[in-house]
């Protein structure tokens, strides 16, 4: 396999694609509204119609709209077909025949959910078959591999993902040069990659979504990544609960295996490196890099204190580089189109796009990638359409571990360190919009009881601190708490906050803190609605 | 060998480059509490009683687990750490049931030993009143889950000292529970040699001797370490 080899395919496949192309998605979203009942259907229309010579029925990845789902978009003409019934696919097929408008109902992409969105992570989402690898490649696909293999020393490699500004993306935003760099530096006679799937967080599907719809982009950022820091096997670890996701990355592995993309002397080149699944079991804590690590290694997914971080001593003791699927699937168009294009995105200290799984009472739910610095507004009220009855109240993100971010704050630019500066995180990309009708502290129980459900269990403050502060917002919710809880909930959340041993405990208390500073009426109106209640009894 | 100077409290005190700020406390009579930590087996951080300030660094760190380093200011006793140590301790006593006047360890608890230090005469906090079972399939030994702080010090020298592993955790958060082998009654474990360091290693009444009544358990665990650093102290030459 060499650079013509690739451009053979490429030029293949293009010139199989007939004239019209019928693009369906089938991830998860779309294919639990019977998606691929719609895909079937359409390919029984077109065998009817006679029409299998010019026009093609592919099933692709995620195209973003999932509220709209079941997708269909039709290629050339722009068409896209929102919500679609098996039964509406003959029409579909017979109006492309001049035979009048589909019974299926029309949407625009020209609306702003589409045109405000910068697409990086996902260009070839919705576009691609995400289960052939020819159709990777003609996107261009592994060629980026191909590049730094071969015209770049594995430390040009690293130098050009320090200079293009990119962080990383699971959530804490570590630059990710820095860390491919220490990995790099470490002498050891063996060195691993770990790609993190375990999203978890609750109304987050942005990696589920990267991976069912374009896997072979995240295998090339990790084999990217292997050749710049010297390593020669890597982990996926994806989350048990993501069946789609894990098949079409086996298949995705195996393919690209066949072609030599992975395994031995990759592109005629010394360079080998090899990738197999690990499949998490449940765990939530298991997306934290040291319990991650654990939990390849076979043990129990707990943390453990870091120094020595995994960049030093992670999977068996060897150093190892663990990023988030999103940001691996930053690392080919990086190598491609340079870092100066990619740090020209976004904002000083956030550079490149960001993606989002946009959620919530608001009328367009589903998948968006905006450049960094994007205020909230234009998210949730362009984008995002608003909330369908009435007005935004708040806007939740990173997850159990990120905080509310009232509406008078939705200009905010969305990057790092303005969301860390109004008491939430960026986190993996979760955004859940709220409106007047959702209780803060019910939110703020909710997201503890799962913390506390997800708890390790290892460390004093995380396990039994988490657990109080739920009962504590359990008494207040039932309207049997006192002021003097409010000042105990304070300070647990607080101590919780502080001595944690790992990134869950330590954050756990944001969505409390955030909303104690944000709605303090709403907890004294559950106090003192609590105390006329005892009065009147 | 490298050695590194630093302060602990104000004190002028000097380490080697390999020990954790907590043995240079220790070496130098500063006592830092502790529960998780048990000589003779690995530090795992876990409880969280030994966190202390370092000045520049903006996070509490685990003494147990830090190297000591050039110029370390560390503060042990800060009127933050005295308030934390002690909602720690809160929160155990309020996470199980922990009666100490019907317990076999009254007296020698290190639990309770840390409540007298630490100024806690009662918890703040509701109690949570969890359903615990008591195990006492053994022959010799017993173990009552009311009284378990979860340090995991009997599963790291079931692991590391005796190489048994009978010990682990199951379950996760509030519901950890310490089970043996793959969660049997102690009596039908296996791989249990009945070696008792479990016994010795327990911090509160959790295992204990089964015969012993209230207050009657005293544990020895200069033991553990004796067992594991005799050697090179060549404390087996009488």
């Amino acid at each position: 396999m060499d650079l013509n080899d690739l451009i053979e395919i490429a030029e293949k496949e293009n010139a199989g694609a007939k004239p019209i192309r019928l693009r369906c998605c089938t991830a998860a979203g779309c294919l639990s509204q019977q998606g691929d009942a719609v895909k079937n259907a359409l390919q029984q229309a077109v065998a009817d119609a006679g029409m299998s010579d010019r026009v093609e029925v592919i099933g692709v990845g995620c195209m973003g709209l999932c509220s709209a789902g079941p997708l269909v978009k039709v290629d050339p003409d722009g068409a896209l077909f929102e919500q679609v019934q098996p039964e509406q696919c003959a029409s579909i097929i017979a109006s492309l025949n001049g035979g009048g408008p589909a019974s299926a109902s029309v949407g625009s992409d020209d609306i702003p959910f589409f045109s405000k969105q910068h697409p990086i992570v996902l260009e070839n989402s919705g576009r691609i078959n995400p289960e052939r690898i020819e159709s990777y490649i003609a996107t261009g696909g592994y060629q980026a591999l191909y590049h730094s293999l071969r015209d770049m020393a594995p430390a040009d490699v690293v130098e050009e993902i320090s200079k293009s500004g990119l962080r990383g993306r699971g959530g804490a935003g570590f630059p990710t040069g820095l860390k491919w760099a220490t990995v790099a530096k470490m002498t050891a006679e063996r060195k691993y990659i770990v790609c993190n799937a375990d999203e978890g967080d609750p109304g987050a599907f942005m990696d589920r979504s990267v991976l069912e719809s374009d896997p072979h982009r995240v295998l090339e950022g990790m084999a990217i990544a292997a050749y710049a820091v010297g390593a020669t096997q890597g982990f996926v670890y994806v989350r048990g609960e993501y069946p789609l996701a894990i098949a079409r990355l086996k298949t995705a592995i195996q393919q690209a295996r066949r072609m030599g993309l992975l395994g031995t002397q990759i592109f005629e080149s010394p360079f080998d490196f090899r990738v197999d699944l690990r499949i998490g079991a449940g765990a939530f804590v298991c997306g934290e890099e040291t319990a991650l690590l654990r939990s390849i290694e076979g043990q129990r997914g707990t943390p453990r204190p870091r120094p020595p971080f995994p960049a030093q001593s992670g999977l068996w003791g060897y150093p190892t580089l663990i990023n988030n699927v999103e940001t691996f699937a930053n690392i080919a168009p990086i190598v491609t189109r340079g870092s100066e294009w990619f740090s020209g995105i976004g904002t000083e200290k956030s550079k490149g796009t960001k993606v989002f799984a946009l959620a919530g009472k608001v009328t367009n739910t589903g998948l968006i990638e905006v450049p960094m610095g994007t205020p909230l507004r234009t998210i949730v009220e362009e984008m995002g359409g608003g909330v369908p009855d009435g007005k935004v109240k708040a806007v939740q993100t990173g997850g159990p571990s990120g905080g509310c971010i009232p509406a008078a704050h939705l200009d905010t630019p969305v990057d790092y360190e303005s969301l860390a500066k109004l008491g939430s995180i960026m986190g993996s990309g979760g955004m859940i919009v709220m409106d007047q009708s959702d209780n803060m502290v019910g939110v703020a129980k909710f997201f503890m009881e799962f913390c506390m459900d997800e708890s390790c269990g290892k460390c004093v403050p995380c396990r039994a601190g988490t657990a109080q502060i739920h009962k504590i917002l359990s008494k207040i919710t039932d309207g049997l708490a006192t002021s003097a809880d409010l000042d105990t909930l304070r300070s647990l959340c607080e101590m919780v906050k502080s001595t944690s041993l790992c990134g869950l405990g330590q954050s756990a208390p944001n969505p409390v803190l955030s909303t104690l500073r944000y709605y303090p009426d709403e907890y004294q109106a559950c106090i003192d609605g609590g105390a006329t209640a005892e009065a009147s009894a | 060998m490298a050695v590194k100077t630093l302060t602990i409290d104000g004190k002028a005190i000097s380490a080697r480059e390999e020990q954790t700020i907590l043995q240079a406390a220790r070496e130098n009579g500063i006592t830092i509490p502790t529960l998780c930590q048990l000589n003779g087996t690995s530090d795992i951080g876990a409880c969280r009683l030994c966190l202390v300030e370092v000045a520049g660094i903006p996070k509490l760190l685990p003494a147990c687990v830090t190297r000591v380093g050039e110029g370390m200011e560390v503060s042990t006793d800060s009127e933050r750490i005295r308030e934390y140590r002690k909602m720690i301790v809160e929160l155990l006593f309020a996470e199980r049931n922990h009666v100490c006047a019907a317990c076999v360890e009254n007296g020698h608890c290190e639990l309770q030993d840390l409540a007298i230090s630490v100024g806690m005469d009662h918890s703040r906090y509701d109690y949570m009143n969890p359903k615990c079972a008591v195990d006492i399939t053994h022959p010799r030994y017993g173990i009552d889950h009311n009284r378990c702080v979860l340090c995991g010090r009997c599963v790291r020298v079931c692991d590391e000292i005796e190489g048994a592993h009978t010990w682990d955790f199951q379950g996760r958060g509030a519901n950890t529970r310490t089970i043996s082998d793959m969660f049997v009654p102690w009596g039908q474990a296996a791989s249990c040699t009945s070696c008792g360091k479990c016994v010795q290693a327990c911090p509160t009444g959790a295992i204990f001797r089964r015969g012993s009544t209230v207050a009657e358990m005293k544990k020895d665990r200069t033991r553990l370490d004796f067992i594991v650093t005799a050697r090179e102290k060549k404390q087996w030459i009488a």
